[in-house]
């Protein structure tokens, strides 16, 4: 760790043995791997140190990183959006902004009441916002890794232009903000996007394939959107009773401490018990947080992109079968019939080499989505497991000595 | 009993006291001598027993020999006399750790059954036994307590025996003009405590003796009262009749009729209250050894004379003398705190009736086996307000004294109206949970506490089937408007006392109370604030539930739905924990929080009462001083006409002073008592509720790990 997570001073962060929230790479592939060695905060942006390792002819060497923000990211996930060539491939979906704007408001208006209160509790508080402020960092960075990862497995994603420069150029790539103007055209695509979901996804399907898919995927889309929203509740619930654990730990240690007697030595031991019991507590909240909650949250991601994905095939499949109307027309009337055809060409085509890569790219979303589900579940039941385990022990071990004195 | 319900007592004992008291003396003085001697050994043991502050030396002595002659005077008397004793101690051999405060009671009960006599010479010479309550009585216990823990039986027997001869002389010289000197007037000023025993004494005596027997024993009183008011010629008449019996008796005739007045007075007053934690052991250590005492006595009895009324407990008390009596002090109280000869429940809340006037009534069962009690278990129905009521009239009368009286959960306008109004949701009914837990809570630390218990109106509150509707309860009546004004006239006074605190420790404790008090309420805001989250946990876990189990169902690959449904259903089971859990730390923990800042409301009431007792004297002294000056000023000024009023005044007012100063003396002993009691109360209910909380909380660790175990194989199944 370099220095320590603050708004003030910025902030180090080593990509050491922290886990991957999300495994997203099927096959494991030596000839490009990438993830994010460092990360430094600064007042409101985040540097990431993308380190690359490949093999690849394309690159000048076989081991560089590289600095990269968070809107750089974003550039190359809308390049990928943008392309048309990639219509029929699910764009791994972009990291989401780092927000650090709560935790570092919290730790501001700590600064604010250090006055009205202990310092020991002073110095507790402050730990615990940055020991959470260091949660949503670590967060931050492994999101944006899983994203850099999707893309170096896909098979053809990696081979983006765009990607290289993003991973090899080690200068900013100086991509900018979008403008108001971009802004509002982006909604306004967004708007006509969705209305014309509505219209897409209302035509039946020829194919049985795709047709289940939309179906599940509408369905799927909504349901771990809920559920996501529901673990974010009930995780913030369980670190809200671990604050409050903490808490009674520090009075029952003010508690303990006004005299010697025998009560205060009980409330001390009390309030020792509390103290662990509730960094367990926080731990189980912040472990399902990462293994539950991020989880869902990447495949509420995920899935919008198949959503997506699904509304490009459509959106052709109506373009196909409008050439086909138009082709039909213009037979009749035999006026533009070489015009016609050639577009009914260039739909089918397009229409075909979506649903052709679009089925595969379904199919590894499913076996992805199990994968990635199976992991995270079982490390899940297993934290829970130990932590269970370790506040068990501490129950009773602390029981144990508290009936003894008695 | 009012002064003159004693003196009319006195009076109607006077005349038949030749009569009733001689004849049967005889027959009784030709019955086994060992029985008359047994009897004031068993009671030389247990009055000190019971009160344990007056010098043990001259109870000891004091108490048999009116029981050794009440015994033989009337051979009615006898018999209740055995049974009255007996029972309680079987109970206490039985559950021989009970409850420190049976001891006295037991006395009580015992005493006016037994001795009849004793009674109503408690309310004459009370008020020299509260003079030497004020003396520290504590050195004098441990030769006692060292003679009943250490020797064996049969040797316990010597000491007591060789005892009255060494003492007599004293016990006569010293004791009693000073006895019978001030009683009579401090009837009036004790009208509180023997109020206490108006009902026992008029029970027992009905019960067991009938009317009849009412008056001899009066009149024994009246003739044993007779030869001491002669002063040290007692010996005389005393020898003149029991002229025959072997002298042994005689001794112990002789100096009890004395001292008992000594020994009965300070069972009586307030010495129940007074009892130290530390004297309690004692007292209890010397009613086991007396009860195994007793037994040779009831077997004697049983084969000398066949009464019918020892033989039940004989068994059982022999049983027990065999056992080894000897135990730690430390021992006996553990014990002694363990188990209580009083249980308490309160069940069934019920409402009654509906709308506005609808209210909870709630089944109180007491089980007990103290003989103060008519049966050994009973229940009556009593709302919210009837509880209100019983605190009210203890605090009345206790809370002047410094005592701590328990105060009883507060009145919750907003919880009640949801009760009144129906709903039938879970608020309601967790509602009526708690208090009806808190009412439990509230009731067991009244009757733990010893002097409370003995305190008729909680008896009654127990007992009695019809209690009267408790007035002045209601929140926002006439008199709950009165009482508000009142505490907050106490509480500038309060503010306007200003005390030179001499007691170093009382101001320490004070100290210490309003910090402590300042921690629990934080402490309770935080734990209200967990509960509060938890139940926000518990909802937000079955919402995620129900969400994965949709996602579950939505999922196209068998095993993984699978799995998320089995995650659902562990998060269910979460949500149930959770909830638990948040009951848990809301009953075991909150509650006993707010009981505790409420209780320390009432410690905090009696060190203002101490206070006020305090400037109450300072004012007397101011008052006094003025009134010197006068007579300086009228000497001055030569008016021997307003002298004479002058110096009546500073005699009235120096009294004052002297009572004055006595209560403040008084009332701080009981304050210390009392906060010392409560500590330890308080140490004892924090451990045993916080591990039951710890112990809560481990349980739903061990569900937990249950639950993830049973999940993990699925979520290995996923393919």
């Amino acid at each position: 760790m370099e220095g320590e997570p603050s708004p003030r001073s910025g902030a180090g962060f080593h990509q050491g043995s922290f886990p991957l929230a999300v495994n997203v790479d099927l096959q494991t592939d030596a000839t490009l791997q990438v993830d994010i060695s460092d990360a430094l905060s600064e007042r409101d942006k985040v540097k990431f140190t993308v380190h690359t390792k490949s093999t690849l002819p394309n690159f000048k060497q076989n081991e560089f990183s590289v600095v990269r923000q968070h809107e750089e990211f974003i550039w190359l996930h809308d390049s990928f959006v943008e392309n048309e060539e990639y219509a029929g491939y699910i764009i791994p979906p972009a990291p989401p902004r780092p927000d650090f704007d709560a935790s570092r408001e919290k730790l501001q208006k700590l600064g604010e009441g250090e006055g009205s209160m202990t310092k020991e509790e002073f110095t507790k508080m402050k730990q615990e916002l940055e020991a959470e402020y260091l949660a949503i960092f670590k967060k931050t960075v492994a999101m944006h890794e899983v994203f850099l990862c999707r893309v170096a497995a896909h098979p053809v994603l990696r081979k983006d232009m765009n990607f290289h420069v993003f991973l090899e150029y080690n200068q900013d790539l100086s991509v900018r903000g979008k403008n108001k103007r971009e802004k509002m055209e982006d909604f306004f695509k967004n708007v006509v996007k969705s209305a014309d979901g509505v219209l897409v996804a209302g035509v039946k399907d020829v194919d049985d394939f795709f047709e289940h898919e939309k179906t599940f995927l509408l369905e799927y889309h909504n349901r771990v959107k809920d559920a996501s929203s529901k673990s974010d509740r009930m995780i913030r619930s369980h670190k809200n009773a671990a604050d409050d654990i903490n808490r009674i730990a520090s009075t029952l240690y003010t508690l303990g401490t006004q005299d010697s007697t025998d009560v205060c030595k009980f409330f001390l031991k009390v309030s020792e018990l509390f103290e662990k019991t509730r960094k367990i507590e926080a731990r189980v909240a912040a472990d399902e947080d990462l293994k539950l909650a991020d989880l869902l949250k990447y495949y509420l991601r995920e899935s919008q992109a198949a959503k997506d994905l699904l509304y490009r095939r459509g959106r052709a499949l109506v373009d196909y079968e409008n050439a086909n109307k138009a082709l039909d027309k213009a037979r009749a009337k035999n006026k533009d019939v070489l015009q016609a055809e050639t577009s009914q060409q260039v739909c089918c085509q397009k229409f075909e080499k979506i649903s052709e890569s679009a089925k595969q790219e379904l199919i590894d979303f499913k076996t992805r989505r199990v994968a990635a589900f199976r992991k995270n579940l079982v490390e899940l039941a297993e934290l829970e497991l130990k932590h269970a385990k370790g506040n068990l022990q501490l129950l009773q071990s602390c029981v144990g000595v508290l009936k003894g004195d008695t | 009993m009012d002064p003159s319900l004693s003196a009319s007592d006195i009076a109607s004992s006077t005349k038949p006291l030749s009569e009733a008291s001689s004849p049967p003396v005889m027959d009784l003085l030709s019955e086994p001598a060992s029985e008359a001697s047994s009897a004031p050994m068993v009671d030389l043991l247990m009055e000190p027993a019971s009160e344990g502050s007056s010098a043990p030396m001259v109870d000891i002595l004091s108490e048999p020999a009116s029981e050794a002659s009440s015994a033989p005077m009337v051979d009615l008397l006898m018999e209740p006399a055995r049974e009255g004793s007996s029972a309680p101690m079987v109970d206490l051999l039985m559950e021989p750790a009970s409850e420190a405060s049976s001891a006295p009671m037991m006395n009580l009960l015992m005493e006016p059954a037994s001795e009849a006599s004793s009674a109503p010479m408690m309310n004459l010479l009370m008020e020299p036994a509260s003079d030497d309550l004020k003396e520290p009585p504590k050195p004098d216990i441990d030769p006692l307590a060292d003679i009943l823990n250490d020797t064996p039986l049969s040797e316990v027997k010597t000491p007591v025996a060789a005892m009255p001869q060494e003492t007599p002389s004293d016990l006569f010289d010293d004791e009693p003009s000073e006895l019978f000197a001030e009683p009579r007037q401090s009837n009036t000023a004790k009208q509180q405590q023997t109020s206490i025993f108006d009902e026992p004494d008029e029970d027992l005596f009905s019960e067991p003796l009938g009317e009849a027997s009412k008056n001899p024993q009066n009149d024994f009183f009246k003739e044993a009262l007779a030869p001491v008011a002669k002063a040290s010629n007692v010996c005389g008449p005393l020898s003149d009749n029991y002229n025959e019996h072997p002298t042994d008796i005689f001794t112990e005739e002789a100096m009890t009729t004395l001292p008992s007045a000594v020994s009965t007075v300070s069972v009586n007053s307030k010495t129940n209250g007074v009892h130290s934690d530390e004297e309690e052991p004692d007292i209890f250590a010397e009613a086991t050894v007396e009860l195994s005492l007793d037994s040779p006595r009831n077997d004697r009895k049983k084969k000398g004379a066949a009464k019918p009324s020892a033989p039940a407990p004989a068994p059982s008390v022999s049983a027990s003398a065999s056992k080894p009596q000897p135990k730690t002090l430390e021992e006996l109280e553990e014990e002694v705190e363990d188990k209580f000869e009083l249980n308490i429940s309160i069940t069934n809340p019920e409402k009654v009736g509906d709308g506005m006037n609808a209210y909870m009534a709630y089944k109180v069962s007491t089980q007990t086996t103290l003989p103060m009690f008519r049966s050994k278990t009973f229940t009556v129905r009593r709302r919210f307000s009837d509880f209100l009521g019983l605190y009210e009239k203890l605090s009345d009368k206790h809370t002047p004294n410094g005592y701590i009286v328990p105060p009883p959960p507060e009145k919750s306008i907003m919880g009640m109206t949801k009760v009144k109004v129906g709903k039938e949701d879970n608020s309601s009914a967790e509602f009526v949970e708690r208090r009806r837990a808190a009412l439990e809570r509230y009731l067991q630390r009244v009757v733990f506490h010893p002097s409370l218990l003995q305190d008729p109106d909680v008896r009654e509150f127990l007992e009695r089937d019809d209690m009267p509707r408790a007035h002045n309860t209601q929140a926002l009546s006439g008199a709950g408007f009165l009482k508000m004004i009142n505490r907050a006239t106490d509480s500038l006074s309060k503010m306007t006392i200003k005390m030179n605190e001499s007691d170093v420790w009382f101001e320490e404790k004070l100290q210490e109370v309003e910090a402590e008090d300042q921690q629990l309420r934080k402490l309770h805001i935080m734990v209200d604030s967990l509960v509060g989250h938890r139940k926000e946990l518990s909802v937000n876990t079955g919402g995620f539930a129900k969400s994965v189990a949709m996602l579950g169902s939505s999922e196209d690959n068998t095993a993984l739905s699978r799995a998320l449904s089995q995650l659902a259903e562990v998060e269910d089971k979460m949500e149930q924990l959770h909830q638990e859990q948040a009951a848990s730390d809301s009953f075991c923990f909150a509650e006993l929080l707010a009981d505790y800042i409420r209780l320390l409301g009432s410690v905090r009431a009696s060190f203002d009462q101490r206070m006020k007792t305090w400037q109450r004297w300072q004012d007397a002294q101011n008052m006094l001083q003025k009134k010197r000056e006068t007579e300086a000023k009228l000497l001055w000024a030569n008016k021997p006409d307003k002298l004479q009023q002058a110096k009546d005044d500073i005699t009235e007012w120096e009294a004052k002073v002297t009572q004055y100063e006595r209560d403040f003396d008084r009332v701080s002993a009981t304050v210390r008592k009392e906060v010392l009691r409560f500590e330890k109360e308080k140490a004892r209910d924090f451990k045993k509720q916080i591990i039951k909380y710890l112990e809560s909380l481990l349980q739903s660790q061990q569900q937990l790990i249950k639950y993830w175990e049973a999940f993990l194989p699925e979520a290995k199944a996923i393919a």
